[in-house]
């Protein structure tokens, strides 16, 4: 099972994964992916030590597809997060979409 | 309007100060999330699935041309240059930054606006008729005991901490706009035996995951008992409202475990401490009232013929708008214009800040300078003279703001769903626009009629799905998006709750449902007969027979 931690930041609580390094990128396709489930608890232990330094907001793990490179969460809703809302012809729609 | 007096403007300066020194303490790590989170809320500050969401009150549904400015300026500036209306007559922000709540906060509360008990287990913005005080079939104008009430709910330190949120509506009008039979206290005003004006008091209504119409709990209420008799609903609420369940912790839980009788007798209890002390109001208090919704400076106008500068015969698309859109005034020669939210190019509800300042100069041209924004998500000019119906129309249109489909199947409540909302379970945008996509065009929406189409994200029925008369409820099915049916519902002055029709449809057979249904209502129905009539007329059976098939 492929995961990444997802999160929310704090200042503008837009959506972040854990890239390497403790650092926090916008796009999915910047973070860090973990293969395993060792991995996965040394991500989300970097993450959970940032939110106790007040810097995002809630971080979890998310259970990620990889198809032709395309990373993508399993799950709709977090899907919908890491891509923005697809709403046709919407002024807000996420700067960094590139659709689902 | 009402104009904030010195304590009104005191009481919202100093709250943005406060946030403001909140907003530091959590962005220099002195507070947590979990120290944050309820000082937020109660600044209507959430936190959505892609960023910050802000919920700003639009007290009753009124918004001055002013105040339309501000948000657009803080659409633009603070955030990606659009608001979405919504059921409760509020607008939000969805992509608004921490650091910048404050200075929007300021900007608000400039214009007289503010964000608190936009959130939370208290007494939420009061919504009313946004025809109000213009309404022919109006007894009396509702706003003046909106802004009674609201100014005895704000911050009123007893019912800080409710069971749950807490929503009131008033209607003026026997033609029920403001959806009062599903809030936990309906106001409907009427005429008593001795031909005097007071309130039914409708108590336990709401939607959620157990939706109830209200019950009356009081036939008849005198205004200048209004406040303390709501101080007595509270009171019994706040007592025993469960607090242990967040799923049975509203009203209408209580009002149907006790039963309205001893609901009524433990209310009746409680009044009899409150009713002739303070909170009793006098007539002079709601005559000073009364006298910030004076009506504007309206000019001696005649009432025109039904086709102003001749033009409906010739002009399909105009004559539709008028049919639709428009609404009669009760002072002669003046017209009630319907702004519509929902188009081909738009979310249901949204706005953009382009759009804000151009409706706020329209408002200031054509209609006093005020707006209202109904429960259905759209806004409406009040004031507008019927010879200059035509030329408001051409510059909405040129704004994309005068699609004819006022009560129509395309003038859907859709609440912001999966795309935007941390609690969704489903997309419900998505399915707005295909439906408005199918139904595009005009003479098949007007053949058509009124039928309304509401849709929600998940249980909690933000999109108000019980009481459309197409109601839609997205759900999750292990990972998938469905959409369940139920039909019959409506929230006007025969509210009712619709009834599913039975499995749901997956996204992409979502629509093709919605035709069938509307198909199946117009092979059944008699000439003239809106779809509510004639769901009431045949039932569920030839509905189900069309979607299901039989077996």
């Amino acid at each position: 099972m492929q995961q990444m931690v997802i999160a929310n930041a704090l200042r503008d609580g837009l959506v972040i994964f854990l890239a390497e390094n403790g650092r926090w990128v916008n796009a999915i396709a910047d973070g860090a992916l973990a293969l395993d489930t060792d991995r996965a608890k040394q991500l989300l232990d970097v993450a959970q030590q940032a939110e106790q330094r007040n810097e995002v907001i809630g971080p979890e793990l998310i259970e990620i597809e990889v198809h032709d490179d395309l990373r993508q969460p399993v799950d709709i809703r977090e899907a919908i997060r890491a891509n923005g809302p697809i709403v046709r012809g919407h002024p807000g729609e996420n700067d960094e979409s590139h659709g689902i | 309007m009402y104009r904030y007096d010195e304590f009104d403007q005191q009481l919202v300066s100093e709250r943005v100060e406060q946030f403001r020194r909140q907003v530091a303490r959590r962005l220099n790590g002195e507070l947590n999330e979990d120290q944050f989170k309820p000082l937020r809320l109660m600044n209507g500050l959430y936190l959505q699935l892609h960023a910050y969401m802000l919920r700003i009150n639009v007290p009753y549904g009124c918004l001055s041309s002013k105040q339309l400015r501000t948000l657009a300026h803080i659409a633009r500036v603070y955030d990606k240059g659009f608001g979405h209306f919504t059921t409760r007559q509020n607008l939000q922000f969805n992509w608004i930054k921490l650091e910048d709540v404050p200075a929007a906060l300021a900007a608000l509360a400039e214009v007289e606006m503010h964000c608190i008990q936009s959130s939370g287990n208290c007494i939420r913005n009061i919504t009313s008729d946004q025809y109000a005080g213009r309404a022919r079939d109006e007894i009396e104008d509702p706003r003046v005991f909106c802004e009674i009430i609201r100014q005895w709910y704000t911050l009123h330190p007893e019912f800080a901490y409710l069971p749950r949120k807490f929503k009131i509506a008033v209607t003026g009008s026997p033609n029920d706009r403001a959806a009062v039979g599903v809030h936990d206290i309906g106001l409907r005003m009427h005429v008593n035996d001795a031909e005097k004006p007071g309130f039914e008091v409708i108590v336990g209504g709401g939607q959620g995951r157990t939706p109830h119409i209200g019950k009356t709990i009081r036939d008849w209420l005198p205004a200048k008992y209004l406040l303390s008799y709501l101080e007595a609903i509270l009171r019994v609420y706040n007592l025993y409202g469960r607090r242990d369940n967040i799923y049975k912790a509203r009203i209408k839980i209580l009002v149907n475990h006790l039963g309205i009788e001893e609901f009524r007798r433990q209310v009746d209890e409680e009044w009899e401490y409150v009713k002739d002390g303070a909170l009793h109001i006098p007539q002079e208090e709601i005559d000073r009232i009364n006298a910030y919704f004076a009506p504007p400076a309206y000019e001696r106008l005649d009432d025109l013929e039904q086709e102003p500068n001749g033009l409906r015969k010739t002009n399909d698309e105009f004559d539709a708008w008028m049919h639709s859109n428009v609404a009669e005034h009760k002072v002669a020669g003046y017209a009630i214009v319907n702004l519509s939210l929902k188009g081909p190019d738009r979310p249901p509800g949204d706005l953009t800040d382009d759009q804000m300042d151009a409706v706020a100069d329209l408002a200031d041209r054509y209609s006093f300078g005020e707006l209202r924004v109904n429960h259905r998500q759209n806004l409406v000019f009040v004031d507008v003279k019927q010879f200059e119906l035509k030329e408001l129309w051409d510059k909405l249109k040129a704004l994309g703001l005068a699609t004819a489909n006022i009560g129509h199947v395309t003038d859907m409540i859709c609440c912001p769903g999966l795309d935007y909302c941390q609690l969704a379970s489903a997309r419900s945008i998505p399915i707005a626009e295909q439906i408005t996509e199918r139904f595009e065009d005009l003479k098949n929406l007007h053949a058509i009629g009124d039928l309304t189409i509401n849709i929600s994200g998940c249980v909690n029925a933000c999109g108000h799905h019980h009481v459309g008369n197409i109601g839609i409820l997205g759900v999750d099915k292990k990972g998938k998006e469905y959409y369940q049916f139920t039909l019959g519902g409506s929230s006007d002055q025969n509210a009712s709750l619709g009834e599913r029709t039975g499995p749901g449809f997956p996204a992409d057979a979502t629509v093709g449902a919605v035709e069938t249904i509307v198909n199946t209502y117009l092979d059944v129905r008699d000439d003239g007969e809106p779809f509510l009539d004639t769901y009431r007329r045949v039932g569920m059976a030839p509905f189900k027979e069309a979607l299901y098939g039989t077996d």
